[in-house]
């Protein structure tokens, strides 16, 4: 124990480990994602934020989402410091202490929302709290260490930003809204699950129960192209709203065609099973990256089209 | 104990933990000085364009 504390003392914390302690990876998808909610709110009902009010909401949600991540960062710094992936990470690596991590998260939270509240509506901001919420305690605390559901479940708390996003704007959640919410609830699944096939290992060692740990990876992998096959359809629901134009069509068409590809090519594979061989572990990497890149494409163009006033319905509803 | 009740004694920081204090500080100071400025732009915003005024008295 004293050779822990002072193995500990030896690393002073800098600016870029209190970056790291709120996930700033996450970050960028979760401000991507609310921006283009903001986007679209404001281009499909007309409703203009001043553009300074704009930015300080998204920076809210930036901020939220930060406390969250630094919240499970506080959380989980004992089983972060056993996974090799994780180890390097602000608390198990000494940098930061455990209860600065809570106290930074529990104050950016309140600032997140009181600042979203400020710019905007009391409906953003408690959407955003209740978001924050979900991931630091509902995912975090109940789910992730309980059931194999964890990730579908707690999915739903990286889901928020773009209903935020639109709530912003409008004080209001539309049908269109919750489209958005429902495009990343599904991705993430399949999104997730292709990074556990590769780091199921890890999971093991720290008893969280993730789906590869619990029911194989042959289960996960069938469960990816379950999902997969629901996320298409839903990814195309905008289009039969009006809130997708042809831009958007074209991309949700053509990368769900890819995404599917490649979760059939992991139901066929051997990714993540003990006797895997490079290719197996390569698919899952190139899957899980590809999701990414989905995920920044649709919402990319929800956003140039609404943005860049490119934005041609395919129906009139 | 008594031995498990006394204050762990507090260490002198070397010169680079308090080089990293200051940097800290710094930060912090930044922080709530960014947080300061936004709260002003916000209220300027607002009372300039008189919305959301009405709906939150």
């Amino acid at each position: 124990m004293t050779e822990l504390a002072a193995s500990t003392q030896k690393r002073y914390a800098t600016a870029v480990d209190y970056l790291n302690l709120m996930k700033p990876r996450i970050m960028m998808l979760v401000v991507f994602t609310g921006l283009a909610g903001l986007v679209a709110a404001s281009s499909m009902t007309g409703v203009h934020m001043h553009p300074l009010m704009a930015a300080i909401a998204t920076l809210a949600v930036a901020l939220g989402s930060g406390a969250a991540g630094a919240i499970n960062m506080w959380y989980d710094s004992d089983i972060d410091a056993v996974m090799v992936r994780t180890s390097t990470r602000p608390i198990p690596s000494g940098a930061v202490p455990r209860e600065e991590a809570l106290a930074l998260g529990l104050i950016m939270s309140g600032v997140s929302v009181m600042l979203m509240w400020l710019a905007s509506n009391w409906l953003a901001a408690a959407l955003l709290a209740f978001s924050i919420f979900y991931y630091g305690v509902i995912y975090t605390m109940w789910l992730k260490r309980a059931t194999p559901q964890n990730i579908v479940i707690g999915g739903g708390a990286g889901a928020f930003p773009p209903v935020i996003g639109w709530a912003a704007v409008t004080g209001n959640v539309p049908l269109d809204a919750w489209i958005l919410f429902a495009i990343i609830f599904f991705w993430t699944p399949p999104h997730f699950w292709s990074l556990s096939l590769l780091a199921h290992k890890e999971y093991a060692k720290v008893s969280v129960p993730m789906l590869p740990v619990t029911h194989g990876t042959k289960a996960t992998r069938t469960q990816i192209l379950l999902y997969t096959l629901l996320l298409v359809p839903v990814s195309l629901l905008p289009l039969a709203t009006g809130l997708g134009g042809w831009i958007y069509g074209a991309v949700a068409v053509g990368l769900g065609g890819v995404f599917l590809a490649y979760a059939v090519r992991l139901v066929r594979s051997t990714a993540g099973d003990p006797d895997a061989q490079g290719a197996g572990i390569k698919l899952a990497k190139s899957a899980f990256m590809f999701s990414i890149l989905y995920l920044f494409a649709l919402f990319g163009a929800v956003m140039l089209e609404h943005a860049a006033r490119l934005h041609f319905p395919l129906t009139g509803l | 104990m008594a031995d498990a009740q006394k204050p762990s004694p507090i260490l002198p920081l070397d010169a680079e933990g308090l080089k990293a204090r200051r940097r800290r500080n710094l930060w912090l100071g930044l922080a709530l000085g960014a947080f300061v400025v936004l709260v002003m732009v916000v209220t300027v915003i607002r009372l300039h364009t008189g919305t959301g005024v009405s709906e939150r008295m």
